[in-house]
């Protein structure tokens, strides 16, 4: 389907549910095509490449609302798709918030490029694509005799998207994004098999970083956690890699949703312009990064993208307010979801933050674990290095750590100038203060 | 690399509205619904099937040989269609409706253990022979295949329901949310929200193999999920209950009503009181359940085939060793009737099975799709499933679950001089080589000097899969297989299972606490 094919069978199918009964009703539509290899032994282990279409009908009507998807696009089948999803929704109760977002929060001007297309893609073939893999194979199981096995990924995904709101909006967005990296597992002295992995998500093919690097980094992470055992139980000082940090910026993310403070299950309720984390937590929702994986115009509720500050210095400035819980609050909508999250970056590189730990526990990735939006309470499995004075002493694993949100943010002392790119989450290393790990 | 676990991922999946379709019947093509309603016990035939997808035998014969032409040693087809809805009352009215419709068919090719895979939403001769086209390009020889002989294998019944899904309306489900969410705001005054909602899945299923299989089958899914938030001296607590399986709408009985509504208020109230255990490695007492979680983690990821084909499993070289008591023994089983993980047939088109991974503490059975079957020469395990007709199936735990074994709980609890009773669960993950799992304890008790005293809540348990089977050293006689709707993801993949456990005792693993 092209853009206009797109957009006629949205005008068609929101035609068709205004007709039907629907006062309200939003519709989108989108096409992608996705290929995925993997890569092992010299040889491709999974060859995948398909198309596909979907699309999304939301009903209201008086003030009843319900939210259809289908992939079967035959003219037939969606007449009697809409038909019937719009009789469905009549059995539902009345729920006065239920209503498009205002016109007013529609974006003004969508001709902003955020370069989120790689122009590129058309001309990437086959081959291009497997001797990528086969060269990040190549440089990963060339890295150490103790590796056992290294599989290669590799993904790439062009999509175009069309939405048409009842009320006047039309959006029209068209993306690449390109993945790639490999798995190592290695060897061990009682019998592990330790593993880990680097991959890398860009928007641009030529942002991905070299096979050699992939290859080697992956072999690296997992050649490191050779020996690995869990240390005491005890307080030490964390820090954090930047590739692991955004996991525990999201025991905060899911507490400062709308819904969550209507819900009345969130531990961020009533802090709004109070202090929730030390003064060195700066939380910046972008959506406007050129290249960005979560750069947009406008969210799925069409309201306009705007950059703001969630988090100043530690205190709570903003909500992720989505057009109905608004409405529920009585607040002005914001975003419903974040965009791109960057923080302010602090002013030393990792290897310094390192050189600041006497004791403590570089935490190079979680394993499992949740976190509690209602009371803040959270606790994650981890895996990381032992440092003391500066300098990594030895692989740890099987350990935990657990707290609530609320002490642990305050607990921050520095932020690294590492943000990692490979994420919409673009969080840089953290060092964080007595830090409570369970192990032995 | 990790495999996770989530009870909640279809809820989640519910409301950012990706799955959920049509909320009243009536919109399947061909005969289907009146076969079901009609050849109550009989089995459909696959004409209806036929009907259904719109192909008939000399399309298929078509697209096979398209598929195999260019060497592939064998292709199958994959056809789906699923249909997803999702109720959810909020704020005491049932205010949103989620529905999903998903048709297409799925071909694999395999060439030795690889494979190539493509898929289309259009059932059309010319979109299945470029699907078939593309996924052919795995092997790079032209070959020219005759027609294949299709016979069509007679597959059990382990999920028998009354009414397909697809037949209930959305005014015959909408009653059932209105009575939990009354009966929970009357079960206690601290409740001050609740969330309720109603799930339920109805796919149609055919598979067909170049080696000429053909099987087919109804696999319905239903749920119902209550959230309850409540709130004492300004403090707020929230917890959850859901009872789930392969059940038609009658699983829903005013007993199983009641239970919806009382046991997440209980559940929720106790976390008022609850506390923090001590950090550091203790005795673990697990309730019989869904503790099952424990051996979905530290032992069924790594027994999946793929993952010691490829050496890369803590598991890879321990076939026929000793790994546990001899009171252990643990199955991955689809053939338990109507609970979550059953299937009739896999994704491969295999009959299910009561597999033994562990059998009186030896080590016995991976869990075998069809590449890793034909590369350890054995038969498959019926393990092979796929989320849905656009992914390629790979080993899959079913139902998971321990034995009963020789011991009392009250003896075990009572042999605890310091640890937790660890009762329900929210996620786990795993590392599949180095072993290490997790599994996060939403709420349990403290044991103290063989008593059950303090609840407590949050806390995650890290332990290693094959040290915490050797340290099993109590299984009770209480076996409960876990009700709620889990989840299991597996490379982007998630597919619906379930898990048991009798009590058991762990004699030492971490546990995330507070202090040490």
């Amino acid at each position: 389907m092209n853009n206009k094919e797109r957009l006629e069978l949205a005008n068609w199918a929101m035609k068709h549910a205004l007709k039907s009964g629907a006062n309200e009703s939003v519709v989108s539509i989108y096409n992608s095509r996705d290929i995925e290899i993997e890569y092992r032994e010299k040889k491709i282990e999974k060859l995948q490449e398909s198309t596909q279409s979907g699309l999304n009908l939301q009903v209201y009507t008086n003030n009843k609302y319900s939210n259809h998807s289908t992939n079967d696009l035959r003219k037939d089948s969606l007449t009697k798709f809409i038909e019937e999803a719009v009789a469905g929704t009549k059995y539902l109760t009345e729920d006065q918030f239920r209503s498009l977002v205002d016109p007013k929060y529609y974006p003004k001007d969508l001709g902003k490029d955020l370069k989120l297309r790689d122009g590129g893609y058309e001309k990437i073939d086959s081959a291009d694509r497997v001797k990528l893999v086969s060269e990040v194979e190549k440089a990963a199981m060339a890295a150490s005799d103790q590796i056992i096995s290294a599989t290669a990924g590799y993904y790439d995904s062009y999509y175009e998207t069309t939405r048409v709101h009842s009320n006047g909006f039309v959006g029209e967005n068209k993306g690449t994004t390109f993945s790639a990296g490999a798995e190592v597992t290695v060897k061990d002295k009682d019998g592990g098999r330790p593993e880990d992995y680097c991959y890398v998500t860009t928007r641009f093919r030529n942002e991905i970083p070299s096979a050699e690097y992939l290859g080697k980094e992956a072999a690296r992470r997992a050649l490191r956690k050779i020996g690995q055992k869990k240390i005491e139980s005890g307080k030490y000082q964390m820090l954090v890699e930047n590739r692991a940090s955004s996991r525990l910026l999201g025991v905060f993310s899911g507490a400062m949703t709308a819904r969550s403070i209507q819900q009345k299950s969130s531990f961020l309720d009533g802090m709004l312009g109070k202090k929730i984390a030390s003064e060195k937590l700066t939380v910046i929702d972008d959506p406007f990064i050129v290249k960005g994986l979560g750069s947009r115009l406008y969210d799925n509720d069409g309201i306009a993208a705007q950059k703001r500050v969630m988090i100043e210095k530690g205190i709570l400035k903003n909500y992720f307010v989505d057009n109905y819980y608004g409405k529920k609050l009585g607040w002005e909508p914001t975003t419903a979801s974040p965009a791109n999250i960057i923080l302010e970056y602090g002013s030393k590189s990792f290897d310094q933050l390192l050189k600041e730990v006497q004791k403590g526990i570089l935490v190079t990735g979680f394993l499992g674990g949740n976190s509690n939006s209602t009371t803040g309470d959270f606790s994650f499995g981890l895996i990381g290095m032992l440092v003391e004075n500066g300098e990594i002493v030895k692989p740890v694993n099987e350990m935990n750590i657990s707290g609530n949100a609320k002490e642990v943010w305050n607990q921050l002392v520095e932020l690294g100038n590492d943000p990692y790119l490979y994420s919409s989450y673009r969080v840089p290393s953290m060092l964080f203060e007595g830090i409570q790990f369970s192990g032995l | 690399m990790s495999q996770s676990i989530s009870r909640r991922k279809f809820l989640e999946n519910g409301s950012k509205g990706l799955v959920a379709a049509a909320l009243i019947p009536s919109f399947l093509r061909g005969d289907l619904t009146k076969a079901f309603a009609t050849s109550k016990g009989e089995t459909m035939t696959l004409s209806d099937y036929y009907t259904h997808f719109g192909v008939d035998e000399k399309i298929i014969q078509e697209v096979i040989v398209q598929a195999l032409s260019r060497g592939g040693d064998y292709c199958d087809l994959y056809f789906q269609h699923q249909i997803s809805n999702y109720i959810g009352l909020e704020d005491k009215a049932v205010n949103r409706a989620y529905t999903d419709v998903a048709f297409g068919v799925g071909i694999r090719v395999l060439k030795g253990d690889q494979t190539g895979y493509s898929f289309t939403e259009e059932i059309t001769p010319k979109a299945m022979k470029l699907a078939a086209q593309t996924a052919a390009n795995i092997a790079n020889e032209t070959k020219k295949i005759g027609s294949v002989k299709l016979k069509v294998k007679n597959v059990p019944s382990y999920y028998p329901i009354e009414t397909p899904w697809e037949l209930i309306s959305i005014d015959k489900k909408i009653p059932y949310l209105q009575t939990i969410n009354d009966k929970v705001f009357a079960a206690d005054s601290r409740v001050i929200k609740s969330n309720v909602s109603f799930s339920n899945d109805t796919s149609y299923v055919l598979v067909i193999t170049s080696e000429g299989e053909v099987t087919y089958d109804y696999q319905p899914l239903g749920q119902i999920a209550v959230s309850v938030t409540a709130e004492q001296n300004g403090k707020r607590e929230q917890n959850y209950f859901d009872l789930a399986g392969r059940r038609g709408i009658e699983f829903f009985t005013p007993e199983n009503i009641n239970r919806l509504s009382s046991e997440p208020v209980k559940r929720t109230i106790a976390l008022f009181d609850a506390v923090k255990p001590d950090a550091g490695e203790m005795e673990v007492v697990l309730a019989a359940g869904s503790s099952g979680i424990l051996l979905h983690e530290a032992i069924g990821h790594g027994m999946e085939a793929d993952f010691n084909r490829k050496n890369v499993s803590i598991f890879a070289d321990k076939i026929n060793k000793p790994v546990a008591e001899k009171f252990v023994s643990i199955v991955d089983d689809g053939t338990n009737p109507n609970i979550r993980g059953s299937i009739n047939i896999d994704d491969e088109g295999n009959l299910s099975e009561r597999t033994f991974m562990v059998e009186n503490g030896i080590l016995r059975s991976y869990l075998h799709d069809r590449i890793s079957a034909k590369h350890y020469n054995l038969k498959s395990t019926g393990s092979g499933r796929r989320q849905s007709f656009q992914y390629a199936p790979m080993p899959r735990m079913r139902n998971t679950y321990m034995l009963p074994g020789p011991h009392k709980k009250e003896e075990i609890i009572s042999s605890v001089k310091k640890g937790i009773y660890a009762e329900t669960f929210t996620n786990g993950q795993v590392f599949i080589g180095a072993g290490d799992f997790t599994f996060y304890v939403k709420s349990g008790y403290l044991i103290e000097d063989g008593k059950i005293t303090k609840p407590i809540k949050d806390i995650n348990i890290i332990g290693n899969g094959p040290q915490v089977l050797k340290d099993i050293v109590m299984v009770a006689d209480d076996f409960e297989m876990a009700e709620g709707g889990w989840t299991c993801g597996k490379n982007g993949q998630g597919v619906p299972v379930s898990m048991g456990l009798p009590t058991v005792k762990v004699s030492k693993i971490t546990v995330g606490g507070v202090n040490s």
